[in-house]
């Protein structure tokens, strides 16, 4: 590139900005969606976990503009942080954002006399701005009848009547745009309006033009009747929830062996290029199977945010919160926590991911603290092990596994723990007022492919780019202390004994003898802090066993049955019911919570928990066995 | 005979108009989320549906079905025949 290419880029440099405001339910991702398509950028506003949405839209004029998707509020007096980046933006006072040149104000055509008064509140800024009057095929069906061009007299602004996801009024709209852009943006006048007198001319302003009113949402209203009923409505809700933990389970075994067996081979790849030594130990031990043993829950992690989307985008997510919201307020948390809590007990990752629509920070704390006590499927693989070790597989009541009811006691100790780490929290470091359950719940409409998969995508990449990141530094860091210093020529013992995390094992073994551990599990801890599953191979590394995974699972069960005793082992599980042991789980609660304090919290006060636990279970079972 | 009554006491179906909202009964910015909400004197309102439990309850305000807790909704009185 030349100099003269690089200045000419420069000047026109710097495209206009408009961004996309409005109420909660209006449509304005789909909308948003629909106009930029899948080449969006998606980011967080530094500083806060508020998700900056951003895209390119090309003007009939020729002209590129930056679009940005603004969090959803129902007013400029922020209640969260989403609705502060919201107000400062509009305001002009982000610290990391210019004021946007102008500003599209979405609208529900089925909801206009609330919906209006966010409208009077913004144009008293005095930016340049237009209507986007969307769901207008909503309200005709309803039989509502709008006079926009007297909406779009009596408001002064443009008024422009869109279907977001038939993708009706898009031209219309850039091409409103065109003269908007035109004229520059003036200063902004801060808003100062007594809410009461908006809503009331909100109201005659909504009167005036609807023609004719039609009977509002009765499927809606219908389907409520199913879906909230005091009896159907808990057992949809429990019918739903284990649908898509079927879905979870079953539909993702396939493809997540698939990426396991592309791990392997991988492996083998790399064994078979580089000579023996430190790299490909790296690449093979380090990273491939650090890494790839959290890529492996990627299946999982897309299926689950499959529901969660289609659940939300439904409007069934707010109902769930309304059954659940008694229930949850015993522990002093909210309806809302429920979801992201359920999906923990496939991972807590996108369970503290899917705490974003907690717009309480407290509640939301909370729930991201407890989130790992929800037993997820990483730790399966080693209850599946010490089980099929220790607990024989006898019938109780002549209908009931042992195994299978000491496996539901997990869960269920989990369960538990996570209720009264949540009563005491909120009693204590989360203490305070939180605002009150008070949510609209939207109409009912299908899923759009289009939000869904753009959904999904966005997640996916952000999942990828952690384990590019962060996991893939943790690996290495825990492979450089698992193989370091390597052992003597003549060893007789397992390498991870002599490297730096079995010298940590070692330091360990004191704390962890009075719960019952003996040394090698103390040794195996430290790599299984990867993952909780990478226990179960470090268990393997410890007991010097060779072969392959499955030779592994069968010789361990046999090494384990004679080397540990009962109440040992019995303290092993109970340690795994709490154990702080994902790096991963860390990791999104720094990203989450924005600070190192929370996951230090996390770690430390599950550390705790896990230790009595085992401690209880270790001596509590040696007095039963006398 | 007219009275007032928290929309929590309402019957399921029954349509009332909003006489006054307790607004120092809560704190500032929740009392602001329910006019948000579209919660305003001189507005419809009609009691939807009650979670399992009896809390919360689900209202619809003018075209919105809002969903709050009765201790919240005991703030909103409503002018009920008696």
């Amino acid at each position: 590139m030349t100099v003269q290419t690089v200045i000419a880029s420069q000047v026109v440099a710097a495209p206009r900005m408009v961004a996309l405001v409005g109420n909660p339910n209006a449509g304005k991702t789909s909308l948003f969606n629909a106009l930029t398509g899948a080449r969006q950028k998606v980011g967080n506003y530094p500083g806060v976990t508020v998700e900056r949405k951003a895209g390119k839209l090309a003007l009939p004029n020729g002209d590129s503009i930056d679009l940005i998707d603004l969090p959803g509020t129902y007013s400029l007096t922020p209640r969260s942080p989403d609705e502060q980046v919201t107000r400062d933006v509009v305001l002009g006072t982000a610290a990391h954002e210019r004021q946007p040149d102008a500003i599209v104000v979405v609208i529900d055509a089925t909801n206009l006399r609330n919906h209006l008064r966010f409208v009077l509140e913004l144009r008293r800024l005095g930016l340049p701005m237009l209507v986007a009057l969307n769901m207008v095929d909503l309200a005709e069906r309803d039989g509502t009848q709008i006079d926009i061009a007297e909406l779009s007299t009596i408001l002064g602004l443009n008024v422009i009547p869109t279907v977001a996801v038939r993708r009706r009024g898009l031209s219309e709209l850039g091409a409103a745009l065109v003269p908007l852009l035109a004229v520059p943006a003036g200063s902004v006048t801060p808003p100062a309006a007594d809410i009461r007198l908006l809503q009331r001319e909100a109201r005659s302003i909504a009167a005036a033009v609807t023609v004719q009113a039609g009977s509002a949402r009765r499927w809606s209203q219908r389907l409520d009747a199913l879906t909230l009923h005091p009896v159907a409505g808990p057992l949809l809700l429990a019918a739903l929830l284990f649908l898509m933990f079927q879905g979870v389970f079953s539909l993702a075994e396939t493809p997540m062996q698939a990426l396991a067996t592309l791990v392997s081979t991988l492996q083998v790849q790399v064994a078979a290029l580089l000579p023996d030594g430190w790299l490909r130990s790296l690449l093979a031990d380090g990273v491939l199977a650090g890494v790839g043993s959290v890529v492996v829950f990627l299946p999982q992690i897309l299926i689950l945010f499959f529901f969660i989307l289609c659940l939300e985008q439904s409007g069934y997510m707010v109902r769930a919160a309304f059954l659940m919201d008694r229930l949850m307020a015993r522990v002093g948390l909210n309806g809302r926590a429920f979801i992201p809590l359920i999906s923990s007990f496939a991972c807590a990752i996108p369970g503290i991911m899917a705490t974003r629509t907690i717009d309480a920070p407290r509640d939301r704390l909370t729930t991201i603290l407890i989130a790992p006590l929800m037993t997820c499927s990483a730790r399966l693989p080693v209850y599946a092990i010490v089980i099929a070790a220790f607990i024989p597989a006898t019938k109780v009541g002549g209908l009931f596994n042992l195994q299978g009811l000491v496996l539901f006691g997990l869960y269920a100790f989990g369960v538990i723990g996570a209720l009264v780490a949540a009563w005491v929290l909120r009693r204590t470091v989360t203490k305070g007022a939180t605002p009150t359950f008070l949510m609209e719940m939207p109409k009912y409409q299908w899923p759009q492919p289009r939000d869904i998969g753009i959904g999904l995508w966005q997640r996916a990449w952000a999942f990828l780019a952690r384990a590019g990141t962060i996991i893939l530094a943790s690996t290495m860091a825990l492979w450089a202390l698992a193989s370091w210093p390597g052992p003597p020529a003549n060893a007789d013992r397992s390498a991870l004994e002599y490297s730096i995390a079995g010298k940590i094992g070692s330091v360990l073994e004191p704390i962890f003898r009075p719960i019952g551990f003996n040394k090698e599990i103390a040794l195996a801890l430290v790599p299984g802090m990867a993952a909780r599953e990478v226990a179960v191979s470090a268990l393997g590394t410890v007991y010097a066993l060779q072969g392959t995974d499955a030779d592994h699972a069968q010789g361990l069960v046999s090494k384990l049955r004679g080397t540990w005793s009962l109440p040992t082992a019995l303290a092993f599980l109970a340690w795994y019911v709490f154990a702080p042991q994902c790096i991963s789980t860390l990791a999104v609660t720094r990203r989450e919570t924005n600070s190192w304090r929370w996951p230090a919290f996390m770690f430390g006060y599950l550390f705790g928990m896990a230790y009595v636990a085992a401690g209880l279970t270790y001596w509590l079972s040696r007095w039963a066995l006398g | 005979m007219a009275m007032n009554i928290g929309i929590a006491a309402l019957l399921p179906g029954e349509i009332v108009t909003i006489t006054a909202i307790d607004r120092d009964g809560v704190d500032p910015v929740t009392a602001q989320r329910l006019h948000e909400m579209g919660f305003d004197e001189g507005v419809d309102v009609e009691l939807l549906h009650r979670a399992p439990l009896g809390d919360p309850i689900a209202v619809r305000v003018g075209n919105m079905t809002v969903a709050l807790r009765k201790s919240l909704a005991a703030l909103i009185q409503v002018d009920a025949k008696a």
